[in-house]
């Protein structure tokens, strides 16, 4: 049911684990649901220069998290807050479509823990403050 | 590709059973040289008849029944829908309220929510934190105008053994049918219609041996029952369509081998399940084991490790060369944790984290220490990987 990439990233996450004194951190997801993510962000002249992750869930919100790091490390903030779940599942050659939500909560975790960059610097503007609100609350119907 | 495993230790046996080398054996004619219908007059035809008897005797007798309360089905999903909407409909004039319990099969669960949208009321009852139905709380249920009680006989998750004679009774007493679906018993527990106060039972041939897509009802001699399936006359016009005779001649083969079987087989499977969970308990932390504790079937073993999922658990462990299952939602194709696992009483973090082992003949305690092994190291990896661990140790675990 799952792709070959979906199961490289569940069996060998890139990434795994905890940035000490992160520049920012995001949390997302509830285990009532039975998923929680946590991205960790090491933020350098604007630019994400380390990604980790801890994630409680099932293959594709492992393999999503996974994903979703390798794919934000060198490029600028501007450009990470562009991720979009799409992208994390196409990059992972998609995912069953009742996983999609896994896919959503992985660009969430991202966007959560630039809010909290965001906002620690000053950085919310009117051109950005729209994507911010959508990260309000995870759901599973996002899809 | 990963590689994958060159064993499969296979422990889910709950789900379905490979099937047994003799059943096979006694089906395979019945494809090709006695491949006749049961209806047709010339000989191949009454081969096909007689071989399809031949099963319904054998199982009468593995159960104690007369052949004619044995009824062939396309599965043991039918065979509930069967008692339950066919029970409904013949017995409507007496009222329309069934009592069943919360933690029955989606097959009766949704049969009944089928009927409650035909206007029946359905009581569920509740289960303590072992899964066992009170026999008090049966009979408080019942009403004048209560037709059917539906309670499973062991149930497929966590196994726990309900007491079935004892709910029997009380639905005897007060004139009420009692249905048992005993889909994941037959094999596992002594069953003898003589003796038992149950009026209608489900049986599934692929949980014991036998191949998948046959079932059996029994209906005991005296209760009405309409068909389901409306067409030709067989099955004595209650069940309409050409027989699936080398599924029934199968059925027929392995419900005979394992209830002459039973007694030794699950004491067999109880020490293999008695060891796996005595390892898996005493050998990893903040587990614990769902299902009574002895009331149980004999391969049953259910366990929910605390921080970690249950699809990723599975899926680490099929790479492990073990196949389980498990009652977290990301398996069960809903948002929602086991029905089971909730309905005793746990919160939904741990029921995610739940996995079924169930043993089988093919299984023996040569694998009990080899799936401890991999369990150490999976959970091990998944708690590494879990923010719920995390937030464990940073706060209760620093205590
Ligand atoms: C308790 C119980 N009832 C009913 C069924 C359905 O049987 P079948 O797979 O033959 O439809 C199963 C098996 O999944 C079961 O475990």
């Amino acid at each position: 049911m799952y792709s070959e990439k979906v199961m490289d990233h569940f069996m060998h996450p890139r990434n795994m684990g905890e940035i000490e004194n992160a520049d920012a951190v995001g949390t997302v997801g509830n285990a009532k649901c039975g998923d929680i993510m946590r991205i960790f962000l090491k933020i350098e002249n604007g630019i994400v220069v380390d990604a980790k992750f801890k994630t409680f869930g099932c293959g594709s919100a492992i393999a999503t998290s996974s994903m979703a790091t390798e794919m934000i490390i060198g490029r600028t903030i501007d450009e990470v807050l562009q991720l979009s779940n799409k992208a994390v599942a196409e990059a992972l050659d998609g995912l069953p479509p009742q996983k999609m939500h896994c896919s959503l909560l992985a660009e969430q975790a991202v966007k959560a823990a630039l809010k909290e960059y965001y906002e620690k610097n000053g950085l919310i503007n009117d051109e950005n403050r729209h994507i911010f609100a959508e990260t309000e609350d995870h759901d599973h119907d996002g899809e | 590709m990963e590689p994958r495993p060159d064993r499969i230790v296979y422990l889910d046996n709950a789900a379905t059973t490979r099937v047994r080398p003799e059943v096979l054996e006694a089906m395979l004619p019945y494809f090709t040289e006695h491949y006749g219908n049961p209806s047709s007059l010339y000989g191949i035809g009454r081969d096909a008849k007689k071989a399809v008897e031949t099963a319904r005797e054998r199982i009468a007798k593995a159960i104690g029944s007369e052949p004619i309360e044995v009824f062939f089905t396309g599965s043991g999903t039918e065979a509930d829908n069967w008692a339950l909407k066919g029970v409904a409909q013949a017995y409507e004039k007496k009222g329309r309220h069934l009592v069943t319990s919360a933690i029955e099969h989606h097959a009766v669960l949704h049969s009944c929510e089928a009927l409650q949208k035909r206007g029946w009321v359905v009581t569920y009852l509740p289960v303590d934190a072992d899964g066992l139905v009170d026999p008090a709380e049966v009979e408080k249920a019942l009403r004048p105008d209560t037709v059917l009680c539906s309670i499973m006989f062991a149930n497929n998750e966590i196994g726990t053994i309900q007491p079935i004679e004892e709910i029997g009774r009380i639905c005897r007493a007060r004139g009420v049918l009692f249905h048992t679906d005993a889909v994941q018993a037959a094999g596992a527990v002594a069953i003898d219609m003589k003796t038992l106060p149950v009026d209608l039972c489900s049986f599934s041939a692929h949980k014991i041996g036998g191949p998948k897509g046959v079932g059996a009802l029994y209906v005991r001699r005296g209760v009405r029952l309409p068909s389901l399936l409306d067409g030709g006359a067989q099955e004595r016009k209650r069940r309409a369509g050409t027989e699936n005779v080398p599924g029934i001649v199968g059925f027929g083969r392995a419900f005979e081998l394992a209830a002459a079987e039973q007694a030794e087989s699950a004491a067999r499977l109880a020490a293999i399940r008695d060891a796996a969970i005595a390892r898996v308990l005493g050998g990893i932390p903040h587990v614990r084991l769902n299902g009574h504790p002895t009331k149980r079937l004999p391969g049953n073993a259910n366990f929910s490790f605390r921080f970690i999922e249950g699809e990723s658990l599975l899926l680490l462990l099929d790479m492990h060369g073990f196949a389980c299952s498990s009652g977290s939602a990301c398996t069960s194709g809903s948002l929602d944790p086991s029905h089971v696992l909730l309905a005793i009483g746990l919160p939904h973090e741990i029921a995610h984290g739940s996995l079924r082992v169930s043993f089988g003949k093919e299984n023996s305690l040569d694998d009990v220490e080899p799936l401890f092994q991999a369990l150490v190291q999976v959970v091990a990896r998944l708690r590494e990987m879990s923010p719920l661990y995390d937030e464990y140790l940073k706060t209760e675990g620093k205590k």
